[in-house]
This record gives C-alpha cells, sequence and structure tokens, in this order.
C-alpha cells in the first residue's frame, strides 16, 4: 500500500514539473524508479518504454505501465492518473484564461526560455536510452542508424522499432 | 461580419459522444506520437477549432506542465462541454492505448524469456533509444537554423545536467528554467532598444 502511495507522489510530482511532454520526463523516471526506489532494473525499464513506443497513443503510456508492473491494473490506474490529473486541472482553469493572456508580451521569451531547456530534457533522456540499451556493437547501429534515417527521411518510426525487433530475433544484438 | 456566430469556427458545437470518439480514434492511430493526429482531426476532418486556434491551444498546453494530447483535450473539452467534456477527450484518447499496451504487455511477460523475444526487445529498444535521439535532433534544428547561440547554451547546459552528471530534474529546471527566461527576457529587450 505504502508502494502505492510513492506512485501517487513520485507521479503527480513529475506530472507538475513537466515541460515539454513526457519525453523529457524520461530521465527523471529512470532516476526515480531505478536508482532512488530500486522497483525494477535499468533493462526492465528499457523494456516498458520501448513497449510503450511500440503501442499506439501517447507517450505516458510508459507511466501506466510502470504502475501496472508494480502494482497491478489499480496501480496502472492510479499512477496514470496521477499523472495527469493535476496538470489537466491547470490546463482546464488556464482554457478559460488563454484568450486573455495570449496576447500578453512576456509570454514569448517565456516560452523561447523554457523551449531550449524542453531541447536539452529530450536529448538528456535519448543520451539515458541509448546507453541503457547500448548491449552490443549491433545495437550502437540500430539506434545509430534510426537517428540517421529519421533525420533525414519522412520513414515512418514503427518501421524503425520493426527492424531491431527483427535483428534482434534472428540473434544479432 | 457577422455577429451571430460564436469565435470559433466549428460547424456546430461537438457533443460529448462526438469529443469522445475523435479522441478515440486519434488515441488509436498515433504511433510515436499523437499531435499530428490530433491535429488533423481537430482542424482538418471535424472543424472543431480553426488552424491558428488549434497553434493557441497547442501553446496553452505547452506551457502547463504535463502530457500535451491530456491537456489539450480537456482544454478543447471543456470549453465546449465543461467537465464532462474535458473528461469525454481524456478517457476518448487513453482507453484503446492503455488497453492495448496492459494486454501486450501481458503477452510479452509469458514470452520474454524465449531467446528470440529477447533479442526482439534488445533490438527494438535500440530503436527506440534512437528515435528519442532524432526528436531531440528534430527540436534542436530550428536553434541551430536561427543560430540561437543562447538558446542551444541553455539546452547543453539542460542536457549535460541531466543526462550525464544525474542531476534531480527539479532542482535544474528551478536553475536552468528561471535563467532561460530571464535571458531571453534580456534579448528582447536589446533586440527592441535597437530597433
Amino acid at each position: 500500500m505504502s508502494q502505492m502511495l510513492d506512485l501517487v507522489v513520485l507521479f503527480a510530482k513529475i506530472g507538475l514539473v513537466a515541460v515539454g511532454g513526457v519525453i523529457a520526463l524520461i530521465p527523471e523516471i529512470q532516476r526515480e524508479v531505478v536508482d532512488v526506489h530500486h522497483w525494477m532494473d535499468l533493462h526492465t525499464f528499457s523494456t516498458l518504454f520501448t513497449l510503450a513506443q511500440a503501442a499506439p497513443g501517447p507517450n505516458l503510456l510508459l507511466v501506466t505501465l510502470i504502475g501496472y508492473y508494480l502494482q497491478g491494473l489499480a496501480g496502472a490506474m492510479i499512477a496514470t492518473l496521477a499523472l495527469i490529473l493535476p496538470p489537466a486541472i491547470l490546463a482546464y482553469a488556464l482554457g478559460i484564461w488563454w484568450r486573455r493572456m495570449k496576447g500578453a508580451a512576456w509570454l514569448v521569451p517565456v516560452q523561447a526560455g523554457l523551449n531550449a531547456v524542453t531541447v536539452g530534457l529530450i536529448a538528456s533522456a535519448g543520451i539515458l536510452l541509448v546507453r541503457a540499451s547500448y548491449v552490443s556493437v549491433m545495437a550502437g547501429v540500430i539506434a545509430g542508424g534510426t537517428v540517421l534515417l529519421l533525420s533525414t527521411t519522412k520513414i515512418h518510426p514503427l518501421w524503425m522499432l520493426a527492424a531491431g525487433a527483427a535483428l534482434g530475433a534472428i540473434g544479432l544484438v | 461580419m457577422s455577429t451571430q456566430h460564436p469565435p470559433t469556427t466549428g460547424v456546430a458545437t461537438p457533443r460529448l459522444r462526438d469529443l469522445f470518439i475523435g479522441f478515440f480514434i486519434v488515441g488509436i492511430n498515433g504511433f510515436g506520437g499523437v499531435m499530428p493526429f490530433a491535429r488533423r482531426m481537430i482542424v482538418e476532418q471535424r472543424n472543431w477549432l480553426s488552424p491558428e486556434e488549434f497553434v493557441d491551444a497547442l501553446a496553452m498546453c505547452q506551457f502547463v506542465p504535463g502530457p500535451n494530447i491530456v491537456n489539450l483535450g480537456v482544454a478543447l473539452g471543456g470549453r465546449f462541454r465543461g467537465p464532462l467534456g474535458a473528461l469525454a477527450c481524456v478517457v476518448g484518447i487513453l482507453a484503446a492505448p492503455m488497453t492495448i499496451v496492459l494486454l501486450a504487455y501481458t503477452a510479452l511477460v509469458r514470452v520474454a524469456e524465449a531467446p528470440v523475444m529477447m533479442g526482439a526487445l534488445r533490438g527494438m529498444s535500440a530503436a527506440a533509444a534512437g528515435l528519442v535521439v532524432a526528436l531531440a535532433v528534430k527540436v534542436a534544428t530550428p536553434f541551430v537554423r536561427e543560430r540561437d547561440g543562447l538558446g542551444l547554451l541553455m539546452a547543453a547546459i539542460a542536457a549535460v545536467a541531466v543526462g550525464v552528471l544525474r542531476t534531480e530534474l527539479l532542482p535544474t529546471l528551478a536553475i536552468c528554467a528561471p535563467l532561460a527566461v530571464a535571458l531571453e527576457f534580456l534579448r528582447t529587450r536589446s533586440k527592441a532598444r535597437r530597433s
């Protein structure tokens, strides 16, 4: 039961400091779940993240899966709710005020500044996930190839996941 | 200009059911990022918002913490149908993906020990990590194109702190975010003074 409470506190906190989406939060989720609470090892975390990426829908499914891994269906629901509810209340309230605020001159530099930090957080998530998944030279090649192809072509991300799975299934990774 | 119509361009105020179905379809379609699908549904297919209104709504959602798509659903559903509308959008976007990912997980743990499956997961994890790096490259590109050294510097500081030195998010944000915003303010002011 106390783990359930920890889940609520953790994801409510993470949801409220989130700027720039769930991907930017991966370093912090990983730090808390793996390093601080020792709820799972890095490999399990990496697997849950991969599964969340392979499924349709929003990236917050990682949080659903962490809740499920630890506390079953109730954990999945509660972790997800803890993440989305506090910001949702803010969004609801701000949705009403936004029209008045949006012309405000101070919003532009605030958003530009926050954007830059978000870019850095997403990059740090990339660094950590590459490190966690780097189990062989081939894994590095797959990660590098994915970056290259996605940056230069319009290929759908799912193809890269499928290619990685195929190479791994025949024993190359 | 007619004053009979509300400021929204929407053909008609969507019903709760429409909100749920619209977001449900976005949820099952959104592989690797739901926002492009949400835009297509909201702006192009159902005319709930004009392109400009969508950009505004998105800016607001990025300003609020938390998952952007959930916040967008809350703001949009709330605007048309109050709290129930917000709920319809959020349940719509999450119902199918949550069910699918949990079913996939239950299926996976049964076969996860098989060498083929373990290999496939290792390969997929590497690709998934690459997807995030590619996303970082994509969001950093505008900063490079506009030769925004200040933005890139703040991004690099945050990336090294959280990704390499493994600092906690909250203190890192508490230092980086106000600093980045303050520097942007100074830059806006000096630009205004020059022109």
